[in-house]
């Protein structure tokens, strides 16, 4: 049985799509992430999952239970974490579990060897306001409290926005820490190098999913071969590329430039080749081409500037 | 062109010499010394905490220091905050414009505040929408504009006086990936007019799109270098790495 299963989900906010027909199902113990910009419908899912939000058509099911007839069985087994920070600022940070355990049933006792990797980080400030922690202790505390009745499903709205980038590699240590443990979780994120690190991707944008696969795989899908190329001259740089005529995509990545050539049947020595001569004649300076391969965000822009790899499902006109 | 390493004579658009504030007995940012050249994007980084904000505030007239010295376009941040904050152009984590002015009513607002008469808002304002490709009408809410479209005009906006100096917070959170490189190409546009562009994140994969980078840990500057030179320097594959590194350096708070 899938911990998760989505079927055919629709959700309209008025004139706005915001799921558009989505299915995918997450198998037990997988650490599966929703990655996409703000606006792509990650938060509307999680509110469809943990039953805040009726969908309009189409139906979803969490741990066997569906989420519109069985709502209040789901939400006792799932933990949730919301993208704003939802504790009580004026509660100390162990008035606020403490009272998130007793909403459950339970108890910090009880929950306490599940939560303890997290807690134990924050217990030496347990009796400080929740309003007073630094973003990484807030962070803490806020899975704390999802996790505190032992759920069968952790749900993660953008848990790292606003972290930095030291607690942010932490969380993701804890997420892999309670993985381990068996727990089935569901993460969204705006970014990619935090992608790389789930089992699953469901890449989406505008409501709808544009691929669905393992990070590794997601990359893979890029239909053409890849290079980085970089000059000092970084502008005019992205200029010839793409005065460039094979040029089939230009994009700066960090200090170079990924490239792919229309021609992907030609062996990559050739396109190097006729790339670095063209550049070349274009008189840029200090000019290196690297084969790559292709990441998560390469097949994620390929995918978004291709609609037709879009699930081919009816739009509703604005 | 953006050039990596500057020459020594050219201008200098900040610099700061032992920079210090102290709130209490707490020292947020601890003599810090730096210097931006006239047209560099320079990345500014550093975990929570680790005095980022306190500098930037220092830097952009809002906070005076409590020891040291700075200059940003020239003018002194003690003496001249007037001078500062007519000459720099400031664009906050999440969007500044007015959900409720037009696009062109948000124009000539901000030109209106930074002292641009009728004519000038104008050509501005032609000028931003051209230059953006914008296709959206002009009369349009703001608050009607999808994100990529709001940030992309805040960044505009925040240069509409053409300042010397540009401030950007954070500037790409949640956009998609194109509209994130079509926002860099962008910042890279105005460095290349002249503009400094003094950028944080906590993003690494965008610090790598900057020229120099600063990462600051527990209020002094723990590294300062170009991208490449910090790997180097730290035997890193990545700027991930290299900021790790040096947050969980002995000394330094960590992100408890």
């Amino acid at each position: 049985m899938s911990a998760v299963s989505v079927q055919n989900v629709v959700k309209r906010y008025g004139s706005v799509l915001a799921l558009n027909d989505v299915s995918f199902d997450v198998a037990p113990g997988e650490l599966f992430g929703l990655v996409g910009p703000d606006g792509a419908g990650k938060t509307t899912l999680f509110r469809v999952l943990t039953t805040l939000l009726v969908p309009d058509s189409g139906s979803a099911s969490v741990l066997g239970l569906d989420v519109v007839r069985d709502l209040w069985d789901i939400r006792t087994r799932v933990g949730y974490m919301p993208g704003r920070f939802a504790l009580y600022a004026d509660l100390s940070v162990e008035e606020n579990l403490s009272f998130f355990a007793s909403v459950f049933g339970t108890t910090i006792k009880e929950g306490y060897d599940i939560i303890a990797p997290i807690y134990s980080q924050i217990e030496p400030f347990k009796h400080r306001r929740a309003g007073a922690l630094s973003g990484g202790m807030k962070q803490k505390l806020a899975l704390s409290c999802a996790l505190v009745h032992r759920p069968e499903l952790l749900l993660l709205d953008e848990p790292t926005t606003g972290v930095d980038a030291v607690s942010r590699r932490e969380f993701w240590d804890l997420l892999g820490t309670l993985r381990a443990s068996g727990l089935t979780i569901i993460a969204s994120t705006p970014y990619m190098d935090e992608a790389a690190r789930c089992d699953r991707i469901a890449l989406m944008q505008d409501g709808a999913l544009l691929a669905l696969d393992t990070p590794a795989a997601v990359g893979k899908r890029f239909p053409r071969p890849l290079f980085a190329v970089a000059s000092p001259e970084r502008s005019a740089l992205l200029q010839a590329l793409r005065a460039y005529p094979h040029a089939a995509s230009v994009y700066p990545f960090g200090a170079s430039a990924h490239f792919s050539d229309q021609r992907a049947q030609l062996d990559t020595d050739t396109l190097m080749r006729e790339l670095t001569t063209y550049l070349q004649a274009q008189h840029l300076s200090g000019i290196t081409v690297t084969p790559i391969e292709a990441g998560i965000e390469d097949t994620f822009i390929e995918l978004m500037s291709t609609p037709s790899a879009a699930p081919a499902t009816s739009r509703v006109a604005a | 062109m953006n050039t990596v390493a500057a020459p020594a004579s050219a201008a200098k658009a900040i610099t700061a010499h032992e920079l210090t504030r102290r709130f209490g007995s707490f020292v947020a940012v601890d003599r810090i010394t730096f210097d931006v050249t006239a047209g560099e994007v320079f990345g500014f980084l550093g975990a929570n905490g680790a005095g980022k904000t306190t500098a930037i505030r220092m830097l952009t007239g809002l906070l005076s220091p409590s020891g040291g010295e700075a200059t940003v376009a020239g003018f002194d941040i003690r003496t001249q905050t007037e001078q500062v904050r007519a000459h720099i152009g400031y664009m906050s984590q999440r969007f500044s414009l007015y959900d409720d002015l037009t696009v062109r009513e948000n124009i000539r607002l901000y030109g209106g505040i930074y002292g641009l008469d009728d004519a000038a808002i104008k050509q501005r304002g032609d000028e931003i929408l051209q230059e953006l490709r914008f296709t959206p009408s002009d009369k349009a809410m703001v608050a009607s504009l999808p994100l990529g479209w709001k940030q992309k005009l805040a960044f505009s906006v925040a240069l509409v006086h053409r300042p010397a100096v540009v401030f950007l917070d954070e500037p790409t959170g949640g956009v998609d990936p194109i509209t994130r490189r079509q926002f860099w190409e962008l910042i890279y546009a105005a460095a290349e007019r002249g503009t400094t562009v003094f950028v944080t994140t906590h993003y690494l994969d965008e610090a790598e799109y900057c020229d120099r980078l600063s990462i600051m840990v527990d209020g002094r500057i723990g590294a300062l270098g170009t991208p490449s030179e910090l790997k180097q320097q730290f035997g890193a594959t990545s700027l991930d790495d290299v900021f790790v590194q040096l947050a969980r350096a002995p000394g330094a708070q960590g992100a408890a």
